[in-house]
């Protein structure tokens, strides 16, 4: 079971406004701590991932399960 | 050791400010990108919305145009201050409603906030001299460094040996002799530079980087404010004139009928907040009905609605009628003929 410190609830959001609410998120998390994000907007299952590789955190997992997309990230400190 | 110097790029999503990032990596300079979500942009959404773009990419270009040249993107909301530059602006409006000179002005100026906020040294876009009538013209260049508050802290790499020194370049933190003199609406050198660094995939936004440079989308904004007292908007007002096919029969209300089961879905979050006509007898679509629809018109609107679906041909269609309390009622009507349907009708 993976640990999560935090859940976002990104539902009924639509891009780009997932990936801010998860940038807000993850500004007030520390080295390590854990991620989860909740959307409804499809577009989240490509840019949350590409959100973490230009920043260097690392994606857990990014999958949809049934009209949701869940993303999981591990903030690293770059 | 020289100090690294930071410069924080505007990027759009298009290849002209990613070329200007990536020309300021290839000259040592610490660069992240900065990219501003005002409410217009035309990004990936619309294409969630639609059924349609289905099998197109959905991706958010800036961040895909960042990580292309390897640079960290800040995302920052700014849908509120936005507002004043759509309703007022100081410089007009371009061919539709596209305040662009002001919205440039506003951006750099956000970029400014943000280098003050986080230590860097100077911004950058993509703008290129002459490449915009209104906005990107040698007049207008300084106004956008001015009314901003970055002056000579703004340095646009493709077109800077045409533009007086910044102080980028007066400081020797940037080589001017390899920064580029490009000008016009020509793409061929950008295209070039793109092939140099290795750049394959890049948006081409036909136009402009918002929904304020298009026909029908201007129209529908102009056609929202002719109808309410205040000039102004919220959020989903202006998602909504996104979305749907806008038809108004009414002087105080207007029908969003969705085009696809994708705009459907997407119209269902709004149900608790608009009136609404639902076929149940055939598929069809959803729609809502914005604003104060009188008891009288909503056998117009049902009729029209059962137009846009399977229902077309059919003798009699059931519509259900939601009102703004949620209250229910069942219609059955006739699909309107073509010939009833008025052509001033569509938004
Ligand atoms: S096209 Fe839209 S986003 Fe681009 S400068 Fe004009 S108003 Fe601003």
């Amino acid at each position: 079971m993976v640990r999560i410190d935090q859940t976002l609830d990104a539902r009924n959001l639509i891009c780009p406004m997932p990936v801010i609410r998860t940038q807000q998120a993850v500004s007030g998390l520390e080295n390590g701590q854990i991620l989860e994000v909740l959307c409804t907007d499809p577009g989240a299952l490509v840019d949350i991932p590409a959100w973490c590789r230009v920043h260097g955190h690392k994606l857990i997992s990014a999958k949809n399960v049934g009209d949701e997309t869940i993303v999981r990230l591990q903030i690293c400190d770059s | 050791m020289a100090v690294k110097r930071k410069a924080i790029a505007l990027i759009s999503g298009g290849l002209d400010s990613m070329l200007a990032a990536r020309l300021m990596l290839e000259q040592g300079i610490h660069v992240e990108g900065l990219n501003i979500f005002t409410g217009f942009c035309v990004e990936g959404h619309t294409h969630a919305i639609r059924n349609r773009d289905k099998n197109r990419q959905k991706r958010n270009n800036a961040l895909w145009s960042a990580e292309q040249i390897g640079i960290k993107l800040h995302i920052i909301e700014a849908i509120e201050p936005y507002k004043e530059i759509v309703l007022n602006p100081k410089h007009g409006y371009g061919a539709h409603l596209n305040p662009c000179l002001d919205c440039k002005g506003f951006m750099v100026g956000k970029a400014r906030e943000w280098m003050e906020q986080n230590g860097f040294d100077f911004i950058i876009t993509g703008e290129v001299l002459g490449q915009r009538p209104k906005s990107q013209r040698r007049s207008t260049f300084p106004v956008v460094a001015r009314e901003s508050g970055a002056f000579d802290r703004l340095l646009r790499p493709l077109s800077a040996k045409l533009l007086p020194e910044t102080l980028p370049e007066r400081a020797g933190w940037v080589d001017r002799e390899r920064l580029y003199d490009i000008s016009g609406r020509g793409r061929h050198i950008q295209i070039a530079l793109a092939e140099k660094f290795g750049i394959e995939d890049y948006a081409q936004p036909a136009g402009g980087c918002c929904f304020l440079t298009d026909e029908s989308y201007s129209r529908k904004l102009q056609d929202f404010w002719n109808h309410r007292e205040n000039k102004d908007y919220e959020f989903d007002d202006i998602m909504l004139l996104k979305v749907g096919r806008h038809m108004r029969p009414g002087t105080d209300w207007k029908l969003i009928i969705a085009r696809d089961a994708g705009e459907t879905q997407y119209l269902r979050g709004y149900r608790s907040k608009f009136a609404h006509l639902s076929i149940t007898s055939h598929s069809g679509p959803l729609s809502l009905i914005d604003g104060p629809i009188q008891d009288r018109d909503v056998e117009l609107a049902a009729r029209l609605v059962a137009r846009f679906g399977s229902s077309r041909s059919a003798e009699r269609v059931d519509v259900q009628f939601t009102d703004r309390n949620g209250r229910q009622r069942m219609l059955s009507v006739a699909p309107m003929q073509p010939i009833e349907v008025q052509q001033q009708w569509y938004v």
